[in-house]
């Protein structure tokens, strides 16, 4: 397998040949903003927000599918990239029903982080308000629908690594909503495992455990890396 | 005198209860169950059924090794499948560019006048069941040269005025 | 059959054709049904049958000539004259023949020398008029599956893909991708396992060109993509038709059926060594999947969500394999290419745009339909001398091509030679084909409202600035629409428009904001009054001071 040496952001980074540009920036130390990448599950390149500018080509690529290439020059900030990421994250803000201040993830949500970091202290798009139920059938976890960002880890997780493909989403554009199973509520969902994987995987509180108050939800995202370094590696303590 | 055929052509119209389950099957089996038959399969389940019932998701999942929120997100995902029954009359209003520039959004609304004071009768009444008259619009049949057009009942009604139109409803018994 | 076989089916056909004196064409496309063709074409074989006229005159049905608005439609073989709005009860005085009866449908008869059909070249609608789709010897006696022979028999790959190189052929789904260049990257694929998908998923608003190549002239498509099989490397096609397309749908798998129990498509195509089998995939209604990677989810039994790009389909298409997609147009221009020469169809048209194209103009004009031009055509000529410009005296306001992914051009700018390159440099871009023809009573800010509701209604939902942005976006211009948008609203709309056009994850977010942004362009002032609309109503709403 051989090395392909490139550039990101006047830095020279190494990545092995298949690899993504985001876990070359990531092994690098640089950072690129994202919702629905997740290391461990297949890259989907659908919330926009790891876009970057590779010099010789005309258009923005997302960073969790575009491989390393020898002699790449990527740049991972720019005034246009921050604008783009800005605007993408009012836009969630604006889509779904985000209330931090009675939220279970308040305080370890990837959306709140995202916000904060981009600098965003208002909304200038109109926030839609849109009717989304809540449902706490499941007997360990509950799915509030008002916070989902349609990251689509939780259906990948659940396709990918439990393999029980309880959840998936129904609907179009706008219309989108997650459903289990035959579009029944989550608990009378057969194919449910009860793992949890999809509630530690969510980005935000829309999935979470039972029990939990305001501020308390946590998430362990390292499972993950440890199921996939069990598998790959053959390495099953945890160093 | 051979009966009348369904859409695609391939299904007597006037199959039984017992023969519209002998079909699918007959429709997966010639894909060879293959998944990726999966929107042909809900196309024929939808002629023959009129609509997508939860037990037809769940019988297509099993037959041909899907996941059933697969089935249903694919089901979901096409404007032809229904998971409601259909009414008893359909018009579907063409709002393609060349038919709305010819005046088709007004057409819209007045079927949905029709439609609704269609429906307030029935209820009145007390009626169960399906709908008299479901209203959709499509988003260009095609007709460009026959703006604007009305598909009502699986017929195109080509350069259709309001008048026209409410003529053909009262025609089918949708009245006021 | 064997291409000796078929050069003598089709010399038999021709002989046969020969014998009648008089030979009728009713189209029978879509249009035309609607408008009764089936009645009139009924009722010409009955009188055929009883002035004992059968041995010499034959009545057929055939695909779309194009005036659509005044159909039905029929075309006379002996003089290629064109009769529309006939009525069954005028199938008489057609066969009369007599100089009385001519005179009596002379207002119903155009001559080919009608501006409508004079500016014309068809190549890819050449068979209307001319072939039944439903009889394959007609298809065969105008020369139908001998490139395809030639290429099986004569040729050698490199030879078939080096005509479509020279030919400059490019996609005519919109984008406009050289032909002969995707070719050669499926070809050059290694591997045996390659798919050729026809692209009949022909959704823009306004577009019904491929519709009536599907309806009339199925084997011509059929042809192209057998070809196109044979010189890439595949043996499977799927053509991937909307749902909507009841009539096509029904006439290709009859021209597949009769293509296949004649050896012309199946295991031993033209008994060669070459097998070619196609099958039809039906969509179920949604315009994304005309773009070609949520074509491929579809076709593997999914929801129609695009895939970023890269890997292009020529590399990893449908089930990962290298996929070759062209639209049906594209097919359609490629067994006269085969026939003719990649150098006689490089000499229509302009330097960049090679060929002809087909448009299918609707709107306010006198005469809609489809045309075909050679490329470089201006589009004054299309609009007012083909079309007849607005009809009852109107002005012409603007055009619309490319659908919800193109621009409008303003009616100054109609000079404008119809190319790839010269539409884009407008703000629009040729797209499949739609031509529509708005006049002074059309609101532009209405019709960038409409297009921009058919992509928020169409967006598959997986990347966030299409799924959030069209709604956005729309909410916008419904409120300019109203008149009661302000200047951060104009200044937003304009955000939006460069988030989704940079950063959606498909073609169809990506030119989502271009029929708003041509407004802004070309007619900005109408936006321009909605704001001051706005500060009026403003005004005129505030409360007076209590004296």
């Amino acid at each position: 397998m051989s090395v392909k040496t490139l550039t990101i952001n006047g830095k020279i980074v190494t990545g092995l040949a298949g690899t993504s540009l985001f876990s070359a920036a990531w092994e690098a130390g640089i950072r690129i903003p994202r919702l629905c990448h997740i290391g461990g599950l297949s890259d989907i390149g659908a919330c926009r927000l790891c876009l970057v500018e590779i010099e010789g080509r005309p258009r923005l690529h997302p960073a969790c599918m575009t491989e390393v290439e020898e002699g790449m020059v990527v740049r991972t900030e720019s005034e246009r990239l921050h604008a783009h990421r800005k605007l993408i994250v009012e836009l969630l803000l604006a889509e779904g029903n985000h209330v931090c201040a009675v939220c279970v993830s308040n305080g370890h949500c990837e959306l709140q982080d995202l916000a904060t970091s981009l600098g965003i202290d208002h909304v200038r798009v109109s926030y839609q308000h849109p009717r989304r139920p809540v449902d706490a059938s499941h007997a360990r976890f509950t799915l509030d629908l008002n916070r989902c960002v349609f990251c689509r880890r939780c259906m990948r997780v659940c396709d990918e690594v439990e393999g029980a493909h309880t959840l998936d989403v129904a609907g179009r554009g706008a219309e989108l909503r997650l459903i289990a199973d035959l579009g029944q509520s989550w608990g009378a969902a057969e194919s449910c495992t009860s793992c949890g994987k999809c509630v530690q995987v969510c980005p935000t509180g829309a999935l979470f455990a039972k029990g939990a108050a305001v501020g308390e939800m946590t998430k362990n995202r390292a499972f993950l890396q440890y199921i996939v370094t069990a598998r790959e590696k053959h390495e099953w303590i945890r160093k | 005198m051979t009966p009348p055929t369904s859409e695609s052509g391939e299904y007597p119209v006037t199959a039984t209860k017992d023969n519209r389950q002998k079909f699918l099957e007959r429709a997966m089996s010639r894909q060879a169950y293959a998944g990726h038959a999966l929107i042909e399969v809900l196309h024929t389940a939808q002629e023959l059924f009129g609509h997508l019932t939860p037990e037809l998701l769940r019988e297509v999942a099993l037959k041909l090794k899907l996941p059933p929120s697969r089935v249903l997100g694919v089901a979901t995902f096409y404007n032809f499948f229904s998971l409601k029954p259909k009414a008893e009359h359909t018009a579907v209003v063409c709002l393609g560019t060349a038919c709305y520039v010819a005046g088709a959004p007004q057409l819209f609304q007045a079927l949905e006048r029709r439609r609704c004071a269609c429906a307030a009768a029935e209820e009145a009444k007390g009626a169960a069941g399906p709908a008299r008259l479901s209203v959709q619009s499509a988003r260009c049949i095609g007709s460009c040269g026959l703006a604007p057009a009305v598909v009502l009942d699986g017929r195109i009604l080509p350069r259709v005025t309001p008048a026209q139109l409410e003529r053909a409803l009262d025609k089918i018994g949708i009245t006021a | 059959m064997t291409p000796e076989d078929l050069s003598d089916r089709a010399t038999a056909e021709l002989e046969r054709q020969q014998g009648f004196r008089e030979r009728l064409h009713c189209c029978t496309a879509a249009g035309c049904l609607s408008c009764g063709a089936e009645q009139l074409k009924r009722e010409l074989n009955a009188q055929v049958e009883a002035r004992g006229l059968s041995q010499q005159v034959e009545v057929h049905g055939t695909g779309c000539l194009g005036l659509c608005s005044r159909g039905p439609l029929l075309r006379r073989a002996s003089d290629g004259a064109v009769f529309h709005e006939l009525e069954p009860s005028e199938a008489g005085l057609l066969l009369q023949g007599d100089a009385a009866s001519e005179q009596a449908l002379a207002a119903k008869r155009l001559d080919p020398t009608h501006p409508f059909f004079a500016h014309q070249q068809r190549i890819v609608l050449e068979n209307a008029g001319r072939v039944d789709p439903q009889q394959l010897d007609t298809y065969l006696a105008v020369g139908g599956y001998s490139a395809l022979a030639r290429a099986v028999s004569e040729l050698s790959r490199q030879e078939v893909l080096a005509e479509v190189r020279a030919s400059g052929l490019r996609g005519r789904g919109g984008a406009g991708y050289p032909t002969g260049v995707k070719w050669e990257l499926v070809a050059k694929q290694p591997g045996t396992t390659k798919y050729i998908v026809c692209n009949a998923d022909e959704g823009d608003p306004g577009a019904f060109m491929d519709r009536s190549v599907l309806e009339g002239d199925p084997h011509r498509v059929l042809e192209g993509m057998a070809i196109a099989g044979y010189a890439v490397g595949a043996s499977h096609g799927f053509i991937y038709v909307r749902g909507e397309y009841g009539l096509a749908i029904q006439r290709l798998q009859g021209a597949i059926r009769q293509a296949e129990r004649e050896g012309l498509l199946g295991p031993r195509v033209l008994d060669s060594a070459f097998r070619f089998r196609v099958d039809i995939r039906i969509g179920a209604g949604a315009f994304v999947c005309g773009e070609e990677t949520a074509l491929i989810a579809s076709i593997e039994g999914g929801r129609g969500e695009p895939r970023p790009r890269p890997p292009y389909p020529p590399e990893k298409g449908l089930w990962g394999q290298p996929t070759l997609i062209n639209n049906v147009e594209t097919f359609a221009n490629i067994a006269p290419i085969l026939r003719r020469g990649g150098a006689w169809f490089a000499a229509i048209g302009t330097e960049r745009s090679k060929g002809t194209k087909v448009f299918a103009v609707a709107g306010k004009t006198v005469h809609t339909g489809l045309v075909e031009v050679p490329m470089g055509t201006p589009l004054r000529t299309i609009v007012y001398e083909m079309a007849g410009g607005i009809a009852d005296g109107g002005r012409v306001k603007a055009i619309q091509t490319g659908g919800p992914s193109g621009g409008c051009i303003p009616e100054r700018l109609l000079d404008l030679p119809v190319d790839y390159e010269s539409l884009v440099g407008v703000g629009s871009m040729m797209g499949s084909g739609g031509l529509i023809v708005m006049d002074e009573a059309t609101s532009m800010v209405d019709v960038a409202r409409y297009f921009m509701e058919f992509c928020r209604d169409e967006s598959c939902g997986k990347c966030v600035p299409c799924r959030t942005g069209t709604v956005q976006m729309h909410q916008l211009l419904e409120r300019f629409c109203a008149g009661q948008a302000g200047e951060h609203d104009l200044a937003l709309l304009k955000e939006l428009g460069t988030l989704l056009r940079e950063a959606s994850l498909c073609g169809l977010g990506q030119t989502a904001p271009n029929p708003v942004l041509s407004v802004l362009r070309y007619f900005p002032e109408e936006l321009e009054q909605r704001l001051h609309q706005d500060a009026e109503a403003a005004a005129a709403a505030a409360p007076t001071e209590p004296a």
